[in-house]
């Protein structure tokens, strides 16, 4: 598929990372010479110096037979006048820009084919913010992802010694929990996959990913852990764009502080949120930390700009008192570095924030794409279509389909109905089915599963 | 002196425009004869010269308004015209001193509505229409009416309305034009004024009556062509109609603007200056007839809440009408009348006062103190509505609190200094700088100001004046900076 990215920022770069493994003929365009060299030297794809809205910068990107158009520079009319210049000039069939300012998201025109004929608008901000605003609710959870519209989630828990199901086998959960529907999909145990089956005896310190409906979750997680009691004090390192989204996010229901270092931006801050406090000064400032009470928090959250400044925030807040950190750290080999370690959960952004991007872009009906454990497995919800003759899964019972190695199906979705998968559950056309990859290598396998394929036809 | 041209030009023209009211009562005295015309010919005969005097004779020094401009027009226009106004009242009562006609003429302008006339009762209608329309002129501004019927005044127009709208945020932003802004709002007043004329005259006033209320209720004005106010009629209803239309004229107009241009009621319910209002009106109210009723003033509660329900909202509202002599009452109610008078109303509404607006700012102010010592590196704004303000706005309100407390004061301090005790004294000023009539003590709701000499009544003009033009506006012109070039 050739791609044309606008924009080689943070999500430019790790769309393009993503996708460059995939097959794709992948061109990047930006204004900063230095920011494309490095991409190039790095990654095997082609980069075009200029402004991603001029109708010449594209077709020398070659707009003319491209794909699909990624619009993901820092201004939103950038993005906008991209994509409509790439549908009226270009024909590109599909476009997708990362929108910021919820105006344009107001009206359906804005972005429909009579305005500026975008397919599909993402804001890795507001997926962030929605990321670790769950984190908050579920605090003893790693990460807590929602599909089929929220009706079923997927939580990755770390098992302590003192939750009843540690050192018994995983059959023993329905007797534990009999009115709960749950089921676990995978076990990392020192950062090996292992896939679950009734016998399987879960040990302390491994990662636990269940499914469940949302209500359940807490239900589940007491099975693993030793509940904590829920979170009210909440400090934010960092008033950026992630900080803010956040800090309104969250200020209703908790007590929110945010450190921000800018002056300037401490005003904008202040006049944009309701109840937090706003307060100026360096997120690795002890005094500060000390007169705002970081004993006090129950969560701390460093999402600046810098992986460092996150880093050592978290770890000075956590030595301080704070009673569990997170920390967004964009480099993965500081992430691989950090997780289990003093800081509680690592957030790699770029692996949080595409998935619906990625989703868009694969082929297969694939609803959504969630990276798990900062991209070394993901769990992607997909639809099936057509029937037993033109498609490899449906019509078949679970314990038919020729599952790559390391894949499991978890749950279905039918007609608003959670089922959680057994090996006799037959899977049916339209329903949404919850797949969870460990390797992501097998990931073009299991997406070619649910394709109708054409020699079907 | 080229500045004091452009400036006595359109003073001239609004005089000229102020002899045209007198029209109204003339007419009304010659349809009901009531022997007072003769006073109205000469009144309107010398006005008309003395503003046209003005108007032509500099007119060569006519041109934009400029900023500065706009403080020197709206003080002058609020001392000339009160004594133009004074020519009526003195030729149909030849007894009556300049001060005195002075006095009840600044009271009705500011709509302050303290009166050194007694008996009211015998005055001809006319008289009493006039000293009304005084009021009812006054209430949303005369620059408001003279911008928005002549829009000689441009861009200068703008400056104009700044000095003599009322609060501490005067950019309404309800039209583009100053013209259009200034109409849109005399509209709503009038339209306001015509409902509150038919619900009085159906709640059983007669026509004329009616008229000299409205006008006096919308304006927040308070005069009466009545020595016993509203015990003249005695009349729940007539009480409860009055009390709504107070309310009404206590709320900012651009909001009713607004909500008669959406044809909704949001407007009110984004106006946090309007809930508070309303909030604190309310709550007085009860807590007021509570203690009344508990002090055993009134026998049963629903009379106690009546009699407290009426007062307090003229009193709050800086209206000034009574349907009872409060002044009798324990100290407590007619000081927390008092006390409420001096904030509760809404910023660009036609009631007196520091406005609701400042008290709320003030209020937040203070609270924003108190948690910057709590956390000194924090970044805690003061918003309202969801809005942040300045700080500049806030300095200027601080600064302004601080002017009207040491104006309270000074004010104070004279009159005792004349020999009046410290009730009537205190009271009197804070009645008058927050344009509301009556006081306690010797100036009480069933006295009059007739009692006090040249001196005390021309420091209450005074203050009555500082507080209609919110203090700054007048005060400005005592710096040397202002007439500098």
């Amino acid at each position: 598929m050739k791609i044309i990215i606008l924009g080689a920022g943070q999500v430019g770069v790790s769309v393009a990372e993503s996708l460059v493994s995939e097959q794709n003929d992948i061109t990047v365009v930006d204004v900063d010479a230095a920011r494309l060299r490095a991409l190039h030297d790095r990654l095997d794809l082609r980069t075009i110096l200029g402004s991603a809205s001029h109708p010449s910068v594209l077709s020398e990107a070659g707009a003319d037979d491209a794909d699909l158009l990624i619009a993901v520079t820092q201004s939103d009319e950038t993005n906008l006048v991209a994509c409509k210049l790439a549908a009226r000039m270009f024909n590109v069939p599909r476009r997708i820009a990362r929108i910021r300012a919820t105006d344009f998201l107001d009206d359906v025109k804005v972005l429909g084919p009579e305005g500026f004929d975008v397919d599909l608008s993402i804001c890795p901000e507001q997926v962030l913010t929605e990321y670790i605003v769950k984190l908050v609710e579920f605090p003893e959870a790693l990460q807590v992802l929602d599909f089929a519209g929220g009706q079923v989630s997927l939580v990755g828990v770390r098992a302590y010694k003192g939750g009843p199901l540690v050192g018994n086998q995983l059959k023993d959960i329905r007797r534990h929990i009999p009115n709960v529907e749950t089921r676990v999909v995978a076990i990392f145990r020192q950062d090996r996959p292992i896939v679950p089956d009734g016998n399987t005896v879960i040990e302390a310190g491994d990662e636990v990913f269940c499914l469940a409906p949302e209500k359940n979750i807490r239900e589940v997680m007491r099975e693993l852990r030793r509940m904590d009691r829920p979170v009210k004090r909440v400090m934010i390192a960092g008033g950026g764009n992630i900080g803010l989204r956040l800090a309104r996010a969250l200020e209703d229901d908790y007590s929110v502080r945010v450190l921000e270092h800018n002056k300037r931006r401490c005003e904008i801050l202040a006049a944009k949120v309701n109840h937090a406090l706003v307060l100026n000064g360096d997120a690795t400032d002890e005094e500060l930390l000390e007169q705002e009470n970081i004993g006090e928090m129950d969560l701390f959250i460093a999402v600046t700009n810098n992986d460092e400044n996150n880093i050592m925030s978290s770890l000075l807040a956590k030595r301080m008192g704070a009673r569990r950190v997170v920390a967004l750290i964009n480099r993965r080999s500081y992430v691989d570095l950090l997780q289990s370690g003093e800081i509680d959960i690592a957030i790699s952004p770029a692996q949080a924030t595409i998935g619906k991007l990625l989703a868009h872009v694969r082929r297969g009906d694939v609803v959504a794409v969630h990276s798990l454990r900062r991209g070394a497995a993901e769990a992607l919800e997909a639809v099936v279509h057509g029937d037993r003759e033109s498609c490899r899964v449906t019509g078949r019972r679970i314990e038919e389909i020729d599952l790559p190695p390391g894949t499991t199906i978890g749950a279905l979705v039918r007609e608003n109905e959670v089922v959680m998968a057994h090996h006799d559950t037959r899977i049916e056309a339209e329903d949404h089915v919850i797949v969870f990859v460990t390797d992501k290598k097998t990931l073009p396998k299991v997406e070619r599963l649910f394709q109708v394929g054409a020699r079907f036809l | 002196m080229q500045r004091l041209a452009g400036v006595v030009n359109l003073l001239g023209v609004i005089v000229v425009i102020f002899a045209l009211t007198m029209l109204l009562p003339l007419g009304v005295s010659l349809y009901l004869a009531d022997g007072a015309e003769s006073a109205y010919d000469t009144a309107i005969v010398v006005t008309l010269l003395a503003g046209g005097v003005a108007w032509l004779s500099t007119r060569a020094g006519k041109r934009e308004l400029q900023a500065r401009d706009g403080f020197l027009l709206v003080t002058l226009a609020w001392t000339v015209l009160p004594a133009f106004a004074t020519l009526p009242l003195l030729s149909y009562l030849p007894q009556l001193s300049f001060t005195d006609a002075y006095f009840e003429a600044m009271a009705g302008l500011t709509t302050t509505g303290a009166t050194a006339l007694v008996g009211l009762d015998h005055l001809p209608p006319s008289i009493n229409l006039w000293r009304c329309l005084l009021q009812w002129l006054g209430g949303l501004g005369i620059l408001v009416l003279v911008v928005g019927i002549l829009p000689l005044l441009g861009v200068g127009g703008r400056q104009a309305l700044r000095a003599e709208t009322p609060g501490p945020m005067k950019d309404t932003k309800l039209t583009p034009r100053i013209t259009e802004t200034a109409k849109g709002l005399w509209l709503v007043y009038a339209l306001f004024t015509v409902a509150c004329v038919f619900a009085l005259r159906w709640a059983g006033m007669s026509w004329l009556d009616a008229v000299m209320h409205a006008f006096t209720t919308m304006s927040t004005g308070g005069f009466s062509p009545y020595d016993a106010s509203f015990g003249h009629w005695d009349s729940p209803a007539i009480e409860a109609v009055t009390i709504v239309f107070m309310m009404i004229a206590g709320i900012n107009f651009a909001t009713h603007f607004q909500a008669l241009r959406k044809r909704s009621t949001s407007p009110y319910g984004l106006d946090a200056e309007v809930r508070a209002f309303i909030a604190v009106i309310v709550v007085s109210i009860f807590g007021v007839a509570l203690f009344l009723y508990d002090k055993g003033v009134y026998a049963d509660f629903g009379t106690a809440l009546r009699y407290t329900a009426f007062n307090l909202v003229s009193m709050a509202t800086s209206t000034g009408y009574s349907n009872t002599n409060f002044g009798v009452w324990p100290l407590f109610a007619p000081l927390w009348m008092l006390f409420l008078a001096s904030f509760v109303s809404c910023s660009g509404s036609t009631g007196g006062g520091i406005k609701m607006l400042r008290a709320i700012l003030m209020f937040k102010q203070a609270f924003r103190e108190l948690a910057r010592i709590v956390h000194p590196r924090g970044y805690i704004p003061v918003k309202l509505a969801g809005q942040l303000i300045e700080n500049n706005i806030i300095f200027a309100v601080l600064a302004f609190m601080l002017v009207y407390g040491s104006a309270i004061i000074a004010i104070t301090m004279l009159l005792a200094a004349t020999g009046l005790d410290l009730v009537t004294a205190f009271s009197a000023v804070v009645a008058c700088i927050n344009n509301t009539g009556p006081g306690l003590g010797q100036v009480g709701p069933s006295a009059s100001y007739a009692g006090l000499s040249d001196f005390q009544a021309w420091l209450l003009v005074c203050a009555m004046l500082l507080g209609r033009l919110e203090l700054l506006t007048v005060l400005v012109l005592f710096t040397p900076a202002f007439w500098r070039k």
